[in-house]
């Protein structure tokens, strides 16, 4: 069977959507309901990797959906960042659904068939994201994320749930709404067109002098804020709060696919938009940069003093898209190569530490570090997932993230912020100490003395994370061909 | 501006007085029946513009006539159909506000707008 | 037969509002009514597809030739506005009989066809009419109409604000009059076309400027443009249910349609924007009522003054546009009067059926209605994320067609502030929706069922055409953008 790309693009949108009438249609009846979704996911994955074939070989495969609006069009057009994006939020959806089919169950929760529909559209809008070919195309998606994900954070439907959703809703529609589509209408008033080019689009009219400086300056930053979803501090505070949602919702949505088409569309936008020569000869994303790293180092402190294993990994979460988004504000090749390995790999990472937390849930009911002393005997292959994981996240080899922030580093000596060099170099001991605590405690004898018995949490959690897990370690051996796909958005474009 | 032209525009002057008596009768007064008598005051000032506009200077009525003159000017009577018009729809404002009055005192017991208020307030 | 089908989208509904006076059995004065509304509907499809096809039409009342006699003008501007005022009608009135049933006594049935038959007459004879007085009297037909039936509903407060909205109505609706006998005075002809081009050298006058500044006030009052807007959340909240879907869908809309006209067919932008900085005067009222309006609208402990205040905003949003005086901004002004005309229609429905289950439509007794009523509640959800304007939905298509034309004139400052305003709507719209979904239910909810489907219905039509014309815009903004270049084309 062999199909044209276009249609490979088609078929890969339509498939999560075609999983949420399922879903819908099936409702009543669990197991086909949850079967369809793994099914159909598999298919889903299978069809990005074909796609991914395609585009990594050089393919730069389109589609039109034609004008929503008169000069606006829905388009898709796939380049190597998205499409990185786009298999690591199908292929974890799959491993994601194994998880959540076992955390929602033995939890015997309400409004299952909502939370799996829900999910699907969250996976579409991700997709949707990932192949835009302009501006316009990417809000529509980035707002469809924002709206399908408000029903997952409140899933509860208790009074925590609601203000958790509040802070949610009102964070993200407000820095969407008031910043980033204004920086579209503007950015389309100067350049007369929102689709992505390598080299950007702005380059004219700042040449022509139709665009300041300091307004190019206002403009990213507009974007940069606008972007809610990328958490920069100030307007970190959403994600943290999204933490009232299942544990599968945070695992796959705010640690991939919700956080990750946010620092995405900052590093689209980056590249695609104002271009990486334009932003390094300007200078205007000196203060974005330190903005990142500040938001890095504070993160991280805060990340400390979070007790709720959730809460901490939130904000570690904080913490790591800062880097992507350093990254893009520092905007050499390094860097923003940097950054792009560093989607793949903090959400590989941070999807284990996630799955851990729910499964160590799931088996104890236990949410407090200070409780989970001893626990790794009794969960060993949680644990020992989780001390893996955390290894990655904080940068140290055989872990996946190594490499990404190998060539952060590496940007920011190009650059000659050492400053910021610094600050990578700390915040990696930060990291440090506070993930790895908790593996290596959990592995000591319980304060009481007494050894729990062993109790893993059920198979359908247990196997995702140390798939997951296994994946960190992959990657750090397999990045070389991470870093060949990704070397095409890298280039500078004269 | 002379005398002649004061006179000249006698009508416009006393659409203008009847036009502001009429909105601040409406505006100042609490009784619902004497805003609805404003109102028709406010309206039958602007009918009086209308018919003052349709006049020509040595004009008659606007009726073909065998005795009349090739040259006999005639007074525009489209003002006047307008106006008519517009009479019926002050004459259906009217009956309408009425009725609303009655249905008011019926539920109230008074057309007082300050009176109604405060029992609103109490409800 | 088709030549004569301008004058029969008026006169069949026209003629069939005392018919159905005769017609002493209710049920059978409901289908009469029905099938007229529909029939019109389909009146007004035709029109359209035939402007589509072979340009505007122009008819000839009674044969006199314009300017003499009166012409009605069909053209892309008129045909839209007809083509979803008769839409929203029939759907209305297909959803109205089991609300009827529950909010207004039984034997004034059959006086509230007839009226609401009016009602749209009035409001589609002024779309369609080229003469200027004709437009006065088809407004004062539509406002008398709509008089009458806000003073059905179940309150006793009903006829009070009936009887508010009568006095400023009627002084809005005599401005106008006034203006149009200025005008006539000058130009000696009621045809507006015709009089434009009388007019177009005489822009200096100072009678072309009181008649421009009476018919502006007048019909602000009836768009309700802040601070004319008072008579507007009274009249709203205590109508009934039916009746508020129906006027707060259309009257207004209408109205803008009028001032719209006004402005660009026959004073000419020139006139009312360069020389009379009208525009300045429209962004900033229209800007402090998005603010004002928005922010009444998140303390209101009552569902539908809740959306009376936020209509008020709205109306704002649509005269930005027109004061933007670009295509751009008059395509997103008119095309929000489409969009919010079925957003606010289809969100009124909801409302009505909370009212008709709940027997109140205060917030307190709205608290964890989602649990009992899903898909109303649904149904709120949908319309109100149209009402905040987030992408797929119709209300994105004008919010972002306003953001665009405001960044081509260089209003920096109007765009951001535009911005800041809609997500006022995001605080009074999910206010609602927390109180749906996350809240202890009322005892009211506890025991409510879901609405019947013969409302369910017609609400979710209105509620999937939001989310239909969020994403196919050929006939609404494509539609709104043919009828602004003719009208920015089409002056000097």
């Amino acid at each position: 069977m062999t199909l044209t790309p276009s249609s490979l693009i088609v078929l890969s949108l339509v498939l999560p959507l075609v999983v949420f009438v399922l879903i819908g249609l099936f409702g009543k009846l669990a197991n086909l309901r949850d079967g369809l979704t793994l099914i159909l996911s598999s298919v889903l994955f299978y069809v990005v990797c074909c796609l991914a074939d395609g585009v990594f070989a050089g393919g730069r495969p389109e589609l039109s959906l034609g004008d929503m609006l008169p000069g606006f069009s829905i388009a898709f057009s796939i380049e190597p960042l998205g499409m990185v994006f786009a298999l690591v939020a199908s292929g974890l959806w799959i491993v994601t659904t194994v998880y959540a089919i076992g955390y929602m169950r033995s939890h015997r929760e309400h409004h299952q068939t909502r939370f799996f529909a829900c999910f699907a559209m969250a996976i579409f809008a991700a997709l949707a994201a990932a192949f835009s070919a302009n501006l316009f195309t990417l809000f529509v998606a980035y707002e469809l994320m924002t709206i399908s994900t408000y029903p997952l954070v409140t899933h509860h439907g208790t009074e925590k749930a609601k203000l958790g959703g509040r802070t949610y809703l009102g964070v993200l529609l407000f820095t969407s709404i008031a910043f980033f589509m204004m920086a579209i209408g503007w950015t389309w008033s100067v350049a007369h067109t929102l689709d992505f080019q390598l080299g950007g689009i702005l380059r004219e009219a700042c040449q022509s002098g139709e665009i300041q400086n300091w307004q190019l300056m206002l403009l990213l930053a507009l974007f940069a804020f606008g972007i809610g979803k990328a958490a920069l501090m100030p307007f970190h505070r959403w994600l943290p709060a999204a933490m009232v949602a299942p544990t599968p919702v945070s695992a796959l949505l705010h640690a991939v696919a919700v956080v990750k088409v946010g620092v995405f569309s900052v590093l689209k936008i980056a590249i695609y938009v104002f271009g990486i020569d334009l932003i390094r000869e300007t200078s205007i994303s000196d203060w974005l940069a330190y903005t990142a790293g500040f938001t890095i180092l504070l993160a991280s402190l805060v990340a400390m003093t979070k007790d709720n294993l959730k809460a901490r990994l939130a904000y570690s979460t904080v913490s790591q898209l800062a880097y992507i988004t350093l990254g893009a504000a520092l905007a050499t090749p390094a860097s923003v190569m940097g950054s792009g390995m560093h989607i793949v790999m903090h959400a590989v990472g941070k999807i284990t530490l996630f799955f851990c937390a729910g499964a160590i849930y799931v088996a104890t009911h236990k949410t407090d570090i200070s409780d989970m002393r001893g626990l790794g005997r009794a969960m060993p292959l949680t644990m020992g997932a989780f001390f893996i994981a955390s290894i990655s996240i904080i940068g140290l080899p055989p872990g996946g993230g190594a490499w990404s922030k190998w060539f952060l580093a590496l940007g920011t000596v190009e650059t000659s912020h050492y400053f910021l060099l610094a600050v990578l170099m700390i915040s990696s001991l930060l990291n440090i100490a506070y993930l790895l605590p908790i593996p290596i405690r959990s592995f000591m004898k319980p304060k009481t003395g007494e050894t729990l018995p062993f109790k893993e949490a059920p198979m359908m959690c247990v196997l995702p994370l140390c798939l997951t897990a296994i994946g960190t370690l992959v990657l750090f051996f397999v990045a070389d061909a991470l870093y060949l796909a990704l070397l095409p958005i890298t280039e500078v474009v004269k | 501006m002379d005398i002649d032209m004061v006179l000249g525009l006698y009508n416009y002057w006393i659409v203008i007085v009847l036009m502001m008596t009429g909105f601040y009768i409406v505006i100042a007064r609490g009784n619902l029946i004497k805003t609805v008598i404003g109102l028709n005051v406010f309206q039958i000032s602007v009918f009086l513009l209308y018919i003052t506009m349709g006049r020509v200077d040595g004009g008659t009525a606007p009726i073909l006539h065998e005795t009349a003159s090739a040259d006999q000017a005639y007074s525009n009577p489209l003002p006047s159909v307008l106006i008519l018009t517009a009479i019926v729809v002050g004459v259906a404002t009217t009956a309408l506000a009425l009725a609303l009055i009655v249905r008011i005192r019926e539920d109230y017991g008074t057309i007082e707008e300050d009176e109604i208020l405060i029992l609103d307030r109490e409800s | 037969m088709i030549e004569h089908l301008p004058v029969l989208t008026i006169a069949v509904p026209l003629i069939a509002a005392p018919l159905c006076v005769f017609l002493l059995n209710r049920t059978l004065v409901y289908l009469f009514a029905l099938a007229v509304c529909w029939a019109t509907f389909g009146m007004s499809i035709l029109l359209l597809d035939q402007v589509l096809e072979s340009g505007p039409i122009s008819y000839e009342l009674g044969s006199w030739p314009a300017p003499y006699g009166i012409e009605y003008v069909v053209d892309y501007f008129s045909a839209f506005v007809m083509l979803f005022v008769s839409g929203i009608g029939a759907v209305v009135l297909t959803y109205a009989p089991q609300s009827l049933n529950d909010e207004i006594n039984p034997s004034k049935h059959y006086m509230v066809y007839p009226m609401y038959l009016l009602c749209m007459t009035g409001l589609l004879g002024i779309c369609i009419t080229g003469d200027l007085f004709n437009v006065f009297v088809f407004l004062e037909i539509s406002s008398l109409s709509s008089y009458a039936l806000i003073s059905l509903g179940r309150s006793r407060r009903a006829p009070l604000a009936a009887f508010q909205y009568l006095v400023m109505g009627t002084i809005g609706a005599t401005f106008l009059l006034i203006g149009i006998g200025l005008l006539y005075q000058l130009t000696g002809t009621l045809n507006m076309a015709d009089m434009a081009m009388q007019l177009a050298d005489d822009h200096d006058s100072r009678t072309t400027l009181v008649a421009f500044a009476f018919m502006t006030v007048g019909l602000s009052i009836k768009m309700a443009v802040f601070p004319l807007h008072t008579w507007l959340p009274n009249a709203y909240t205590f109508a009934p249910s039916v009746v508020t879907g129906f006027i707060a869908a259309t009257a207004t809309k209408v109205s803008v349609y009028a001032f719209i006209r006004i402005v660009f067919g026959i004073f000419t932008p020139q006139f009312a924007f360069d020389e009379h900085a009208l525009d300045t005067f429209l962004v900033v009222f229209s800007l402090i009522g998005i603010f004002v309006a928005s922010v009444a609208a998140i303390y209101q402990g009552n569902l539908k003054r809740m959306l009376a205040y936020s209509s008020i905003a709205q109306v704002g949003y649509m005269l930005l546009g027109v004061s933007m005086h670009n295509l751009d901004g008059l395509t997103g002004g008119i095309v929000h009067m489409f969009n919010h005309a079925i957003i606010k229609g289809g969100l009124f429905l909801v409302v009505g059926c909370f009212a008709l289950r709940l027997q109140s439509v205060r917030l307190e007794d709205l608290s964890g209605a989602a649990k009992t009523m899903p898909l109303t509640a649904l149904a709120w959800v949908l319309g109100g994320l149209g009402l905040i304007g987030v992408p797929l939905t119709a209300g994105f298509i004008s919010k972002w067609l306003l953001l665009t034309a405001a960044l081509e004139n260089g209003y920096y400052l109007v765009a951001a502030l535009m911005l800041a305003s809609s997500l006022l709507a995001v605080v009074y719209v999910w206010r609602v929706v927390e109180i749906l979904y996350f809240s202890e239910p009322s005892e009211a909810a506890k025991s409510a069922r879901e609405a019947p489907w013969s409302m369910l219905l017609p609400t979710y039509a209105l509620i999937l055409a939001i989310l239909v014309f969020g994403v196919w815009t050929t006939y609404s903004a494509g539609l709104a953008s043919e009828a602004a270049s003719s009208l920015l084309g089409g002056t000097p």
